[in-house]
């Protein structure tokens, strides 16, 4: 037999930056590809940012800014950015689940590539999906007369910050999807998490109004920082302290579930 | 593997070159492999062989342990004792050079159904290092090899169950693998769609590979394999060519049906009293209208169809039975197959 064509791989079978790359791109490809093949997936990243800001500017905004719904979609604009991070994040979980539940992976698993190639494969094309769905957020609210008060740099900043920490919950997920039995358990648990991060917030409302024991949870709730922090650098005003926390729990959750979910793939992969 | 003292030196290597006599070459080697679920055994201390460029065949029932063994072996889970080595290279120690050298068919076919079998065998490719052009060529080779060209463009989730099967051993097949394992590659197919795997299966072999084949029917062993070895709750059971194993449980058994049942008794009277070589007796099934004689080789077949040719007897039918899984396990062991299972029952029609 032949095995000419195999580039020959070194004496003991280590692979180069270069070979994890190649493999990282082919299997990132294969997710694109699925994209392509099943356009539904991309519903969430297209039509959840504009259903989303419509209803509540049309909704909410009269009633929260009478008089002034511009303010009302400078106010919700960022803080529904740090919501899209949140919701694609989640649909990584219930991707990674399905993924394991079929036989493709065990042949991933037989051939000669680092195992972890799949999971950054695939957290690639979700960084990927998640800059879209932010872009089009942008893009709606400013078709509703989103005014960026501040420079293209700090905006820039803004969407940094959301696909930033989007990325570190996506491990959540990633390791809620490598746990639980079926991906409906990954979107119930999911749900769980997901509806007192999102409305236990500053994103549909200023929290002044909202009780003590409530505000001690919006101050600490990541989602709320985030949200703060996109809305302090598209309109301006302090930031400082709203990035801080941002960047803490960004770098808090994937230094703690990064490794944990990593983990939980070697042990099943 | 040397020791470097004097006489001992000797003795190792003398042993090292008999075992070197018994199995020339092993492309797949397993000495005492134990896996345990809880507390099953799935493997209970399997030792086998695959010398290279020969195809085993590992017979068993559901629950034998076949699945688990061929999972060992590609280093989908690591077995908790024994060795097993796959051309040269360690399943626990050196698992990235292993994965080179094998591919792998399982019984549930591992594509990715949402890419089509141009898209899936392209990502296999690239996976295995070859470069992009190489990659597109051995694609479009395979395709067109196992007849998938025309659904080369849609995705694998409109392929039928043995397309699926046949794109499943294309990808296997990619890197030219010098071990192939088989786990059950037909189980679930049509008759024509296990033919056509069959065939490439052949193909294959006839290239040089070495195949480590699992199976459920006694008749797919035959088919393909040189060697069986059968396996029964993670045990070896028996082993050895196929001729001796289906000496050991009878072969075959030919059924005559005669066209008049009246005649049954006389035409069994017959071939029992001819005295052709190696047939030794007939029996009668009344309810079945048949006459069931036990043969091992195709000349005795020859030989009792042409005796009653003479003889004058009308036949309706006549065809050969393959004894079944649980009958060769009841010759072997003296037993029923742990799972129960009999759907090694096959008949292969000669004449009608």
């Amino acid at each position: 037999m032949s095995a000419a064509i195999i580039t020959a791989p070194a004496a003991d079978g280590r692979l180069g930056l270069r070979d994890h790359l190649r493999h990282i791109s082919a299997l990132a490809r294969r997710n694109a590809l699925q994209i392509k093949q099943n356009p539904e997936a991309m519903f969430d990243v297209v039509l959840m940012p504009v259903i989303f800001t419509l209803m509540f500017v049309y909704v909410f905004g009269g009633a929260m800014f009478p008089g002034h719904r511009d303010d009302y979609v400078n106010y919700l604009v960022p803080g529904l950015m740090a919501m899209t991070g949140l919701n694609i994040a989640m649909a990584v979980g219930s991707g990674v689940n399905e993924d394991f539940s079929k036989g493709v992976m065990d042949r991933f698993r037989t051939l000669p590539i680092a195992r972890s190639s799949v999971l950054i494969a695939k957290i690639v094309v979700e960084v990927g999906r998640m800059l879209v769905a932010v872009a089009i957020q942008i893009g709606m609210g400013l078709a509703l007369g989103l005014d960026i008060k501040t420079s293209v740099v700090e905006l820039l900043a803004a969407v940094g910050l959301s696909v930033l920490f989007g990325a570190s919950l996506m491990w959540i997920f990633v390791l809620l999807g490598l746990t639980a039995k079926s991906a409906q358990a990954v979107q119930g648990m999911g749900m769980l998490i997901m509806i007192p991060l999102q409305f236990a917030s500053s994103i549909f409302a200023p929290t002044k109004s909202m009780p003590g024991w409530l505000r001690a949870f919006t101050d600490y709730n990541p989602l709320a920082n985030l949200a703060d922090a996109a809305r302090g650098l598209i309109n301006g005003g302090a930031v400082a302290h709203s990035v801080w926390m941002t960047l803490a729990w960004s770098v808090g959750l994937t230094v703690v579930v990064a490794p944990l979910a990593v983990a939980k793939f070697r042990q099943r992969a | 593997m040397s020791v470097g003292v004097g006489r001992l030196s000797v003795g190792a290597d003398t042993l090292a070159r008999m075992q070197r006599q018994q199995t020339p070459h092993a492309a797949v080697q397993v000495r005492g492999l134990v896996k345990h679920y809880g507390s099953t055994k799935a493997l209970d201390g399997i030792d086998l062989d695959v010398p290279e460029g020969t195809v085993l065949g590992v017979l068993g029932p559901n629950g034998a342990g076949k699945t688990t063994l061929v999972r060992v072996l590609s280093t989908l889970i690591k077995p908790d004792a024994g060795t097993a080595r796959v051309g040269g290279y360690d399943v626990l120690t050196q698992p990235r050079q292993l994965r080179r050298v094998i591919g792998l068919t399982g019984q549930y076919a591992s594509v990715d159904e949402k890419l089509s079998g141009t898209e899936n065998l392209y990502l296999i490719g690239r996976l295995l290092d070859l470069p992009r052009k190489e990659a597109r060529r051995r694609a479009a080779e395979l395709l067109e090899r196992f007849s998938l060209t025309e659904a080369a463009k849609r995705p694998a989730m409109t392929y039928s169950g043995g397309m699926r099967r046949r794109l499943d051993l294309a990808a296997s097949m990619i890197g030219r693998p010098a071990v192939l394992y088989l786990d059950e590659p037909t189980t679930g197919l049509d008759p024509r769609t296990r033919n056509e795997v069959w065939a490439e299966v052949h193909n294959l072999v006839r290239e040089g590979a070495t195949v480590l084949l699992t199976t459920q029917y006694m008749e797919e062993a035959e088919q393909l394999a040189d060697e069986l070895t059968v396996i029964d709750r993670g045990r070896v059971i028996a082993g050895g060519r196929i001729e001796e194993l289906k000496t050991k449980v009878g072969g075959r058994t030919l059924q005559i049906r005669p066209a008049d049942p009246a005649e049954l008794p006389r035409l069994a009277g017959a071939v029992a009293q001819a005295g052709l070589d190696g047939v030794s007796g007939a029996t009668v099934d009344q309810d079945g209208g048949l006459v069931n004689v036990p043969i091992v080789t195709d000349q005795q077949l020859t030989a009792v169809v042409g005796l009653l040719a003479e003889r004058g007897f009308v036949l309706a039918s006549v065809s050969t039975h393959l004894p079944s899984l649980d009958e060769v396990f009841l010759a072997i062991t003296g037993q029923k197959t742990s799972s129960g299972d009999s759907h090694a029952e096959e008949l292969q029609e000669v004449a009608a």
